[in-house]
C-alpha cells in the first residue's frame, strides 16, 4: 500500500519534472539561432537600489543569449561587496565606492564598472515654505546648528531631520557631497530604512527634511533647489547640480566571458536609454562631468 | 501463513523507511540549530575578541558611532528600548488577550468558536510589514496630531506590538483553557459556585501555566519583532524620556544596517553581537516557558 503510493508520487514528480524540462527546451529552441556561443551562469547581488535595473537588464540579456543564466539578488551594498570579494558571486552591486567600505588592499582586487548615475534631491514637508537652501544652510541644519525653519527664511517651525541609516549609500553620498564629511549631530534625527518610508515620513511630518533619490520624488513632498539649482536629470548631466552618485557593479579582477558581455550590455544604449532611464537613473554614458 | 509473512516483511520495511526519514529530519534540525548558534556566537564574539571592545562598553554605554574613525558601539539604549517597548506592549496585550480567551471559551462559546477565533487566527497570519505600513500611515500621524511629538515614538511601537502580540496570547491561552477537563468546572458548579467564581478560582488557576506560556510567547515575539517596529519607532539611538519620543530597539538597528555593512568590519561585528544578545534572550524565554510548563497543575 505504502510502496505503491510512494511509487505513484515518484511517477508524478518525474512526470512534472520532465514536463518542465521539455517545456524549457521547447522555449529555448527557436531563439538560440542568433545567440552565438555565449553561455554560462552569472550571479549578481547587492544594492537594492540597483536591483530592479539589474533584473530588467538580466531579463533582456537572457532573451538575447538563452544559454546564459543570470540570477539577481538584493542584500544591500555591503553584502554585494563582501560576496564579490569572497568570490561567492560574479558581480557585486554597490551604491558607493568599494574604497569607502573595504580596506584599501581588498578594494584593489575589485574592478569598478560605473553603470548608472543616481541623482538625489533634498526634500521637505509641503508646509515648509522654503524653496532653496545653500550648502552652508544644509550643513547647519544637519549638524544641529539650525533647528528652526525661520532661521533659513521659512515659517516658525521646528526642523525634523529624517535620515537614512548611517550605512546607506544615499546617506554616504549626502554626507560626502553636501555636508563635506562633517559629522551629523548625534541622537537627534529620525531614521527610516527605505526610500519609501522616508517619503511617507516627510509627507506626514510637519517641518520634516530629508533626501531622496530623484526616482522617488513625487508631489507628496517638496523638492528643494540646491544653491539655486533645480534637481533635474539635465542639470546633473550638465554638471550644474552636484548631489548624485555612481551606481557600481564590481567584479573580482577583469570580467571574462558572459559577465563581461553582460557588463558591456549594461553600457549599451539598449539599457542606458531603455530601462535605466525609465527607472529614474541617469545614463552614465551621457555625463559631461567627471 | 506466507501471505502474513509477506505482509509482515513489507510492514517492517515501511517501518524502517519511516524511522529513517524521521531520524534524518530530527538530526538535521539539531544540526541546524547547533550550527546557527555556533555561527552567531562566533560572529558575535569577534567584537570583543578581534576588535578588542570590552563587553562592559558594549552593554553599558550609550555611544553608538560605529561609522566613525574610532568606532564606539555602546548599545545600552537599544537594549533598554527593546525592553521598554515589549514590556509595555505585553502589559496591555496580556490582560486583553487572556480576557478574550476566557470570553471565547467560558462565556460565549458559539460566538467564540465560530467568529472570534477564526478572526484572531487571521491576525496571526498578517505579515509584519503590513502592520508596520499601517502604523506608519495611520498610527504615526494620529499620535502626532492628537498627542503631540513627531508620531514616531515609543508609544507607536508599543501600540503596534500590542496588536501583533494579542493574537498569539489569545490563541495560546484559549487552547490552554479549552484543554482543561470539563469535570473541574462541573465540580465547581456542583459546589454551588457561580460562573464568575468558577472562572476566578478554578479555571484561571488551573490554566495558569498555559496562560503564562502564552504571555511569554507573546513577549518573545515582541522582543524579536523587527520590521513593524522599525518603521514606526523613529530609530533615534537614544534612551527615550517620554512615551512620545523616538527611540531604537535591538532588532531595528540590526535590520537597518546589517545589509549595508561589510562583513568583518567593527560595525558589522557589533551588529552580530546584538544578534547574539537577542538569541541569548530568546533562549532564556524558551527556558522560562519550559520551566513554567512543567509546573502545570493539569496536563
Amino acid at each position: 500500500m505504502l510502496n505503491s503510493r510512494f511509487a505513484k508520487v515518484a511517477i508524478a514528480v518525474l512526470l512534472i519534472a520532465s514536463f518542465f524540462t521539455f517545456a524549457a527546451c521547447g522555449s529555448k529552441q527557436p531563439q538560440s539561432a542568433d545567440s552565438g556561443n555565449l553561455s554560462g551562469n552569472i550571479t549578481i547581488a547587492g544594492s537594492t537600489a540597483l536591483q530592479p535595473l539589474a533584473e530588467q537588464a538580466a531579463r533582456m540579456f537572457m532573451e538575447k543569449y538563452p544559454n546564459v543564466a543570470i540570477t539577481v539578488q538584493g542584500g544591500g551594498s555591503g553584502t554585494g561587496l563582501t560576496q564579490v570579494v569572497q568570490g561567492a558571486i560574479d558581480i557585486g552591486n554597490s551604491d558607493i565606492f568599494a574604497e569607502e567600505k573595504l580596506d584599501a588592499n581588498t578594494a584593489k582586487s575589485l574592478v569598478d564598472h560605473k553603470v548608472a548615475v543616481a541623482g538625489f534631491a533634498v526634500v521637505v514637508n509641503k508646509d515648509v515654505t522654503v524653496d532653496n537652501l545653500t550648502q552652508q544652510q544644509l550643513i547647519d541644519i544637519f549638524t544641529g546648528k539650525i533647528t528652526n525653519w525661520k532661521d533659513v527664511g521659512g515659517p516658525d517651525m521646528k526642523i525634523v531631520i529624517i535620515n537614512r541609516p548611517a550605512s546607506s549609500g544615499t546617506r554616504a553620498t549626502f554626507k560626502k557631497v553636501v555636508l563635506k564629511g562633517q559629522e551629523e549631530a548625534q541622537g537627534f534625527a529620525l531614521t527610516e530604512d527605505s526610500s519609501g518610508a522616508v517619503k511617507k515620513a516627510v509627507a506626514d511630518t510637519k517641518g520634516a527634511i530629508s533626501y531622496l533619490a530623484l526616482s522617488y520624488v513625487d508631489d507628496t513632498v517638496k523638492a528643494l533647489k540646491y544653491e539655486g539649482v533645480e534637481p533635474t536629470a539635465q542639470n546633473i548631466i550638465d554638471g550644474k547640480y552636484p548631489i548624485w552618485s555612481y551606481e557600481h557593479m564590481y567584479t573580482k579582477g577583469e570580467p571574462t566571458g558572459a559577465a563581461k558581455a553582460f557588463l558591456d550590455f549594461m553600457m549599451s544604449d539598449e539599457v542606458q536609454k531603455g530601462p535605466l532611464t525609465k527607472l529614474g537613473f541617469i545614463p552614465v554614458t551621457e555625463m559631461k562631468t567627471k | 501463513m506466507t501471505v502474513d509473512k509477506k505482509y509482515e516483511s513489507k510492514r517492517k520495511v515501511a517501518d524502517m523507511f519511516g524511522r529513517v526519514i524521521v531520524f534524518i529530519s530530527a538530526l538535521l534540525l539539531i544540526i541546524i540549530t547547533v550550527s546557527l548558534f555556533l555561527f552567531v556566537t562566533s560572529k558575535g564574539l569577534s567584537t570583543f575578541i578581534k576588535d578588542g571592545i570590552s563587553i562592559k562598553e558594549f552593554l553599558f554605554s550609550t555611544t553608538w558611532n560605529p561609522d566613525r574613525e574610532v568606532p564606539a558601539v555602546g548599545s545600552l539604549q537599544f537594549i533598554i528600548g527593546s525592553i521598554l517597548v515589549s514590556a509595555f506592549a505585553i502589559m496591555i496585550s496580556a490582560p486583553l488577550g487572556v480576557s478574550s480567551a476566557i470570553f471565547m471559551v467560558e462565556i460565549e462559546k458559539k460566538l467564540g468558536q465560530k467568529i472570534l477565533q477564526p478572526a484572531i487566527e487571521i491576525f496571526v497570519g498578517i505579515p509584519s510589514v503590513v502592520y508596520g505600513w499601517v502604523g506608519l500611515t495611520v498610527l504615526v500621524p494620529f499620535i502626532s496630531k492628537h498627542f503631540g511629538g513627531l508620531g514616531f515614538s515609543l508609544l507607536a511601537g508599543i501600540l503596534v506590538l500590542t496588536i501583533m502580540t494579542l493574537p498569539t496570547i489569545t490563541s495560546v491561552s484559549t487552547d490552554a483553557i479549552r484543554s482543561l477537563p470539563v469535570e473541574i468546572r462541573e465540580a465547581s458548579y456542583a459546589l454551588g459556585a457561580t460562573r464568575w467564581q468558577t472562572i476566578r478560582h478554578v479555571v484561571i488557576p488551573a490554566a495558569k501555566s498555559g496562560i503564562l506560556t502564552a504571555i511569554i510567547l507573546g513577549l518573545a515575539r515582541a522582543f524579536g519583532e523587527a520590521l513593524a517596529v522599525q518603521m514606526v519607532i523613529g530609530n533615534r539611538p537614544v534612551i527615550p524620556k517620554s512615551f512620545l519620543e523616538p527611540m531604537s530597539t535591538i532588532t531595528s538597528i540590526i535590520t537597518m544596517d546589517m545589509a549595508n555593512t561589510v562583513m568583518g568590519s567593527v560595525w558589522n561585528d557589533a551588529l552580530w553581537s546584538l544578534a547574539l544578545l537577542l538569541l541569548i534572550i530568546s533562549f532564556t524565554f524558551i527556558i522560562i516557558i519550559k520551566l513554567v510548563g512543567r509546573r502545570g497543575m493539569y496536563k
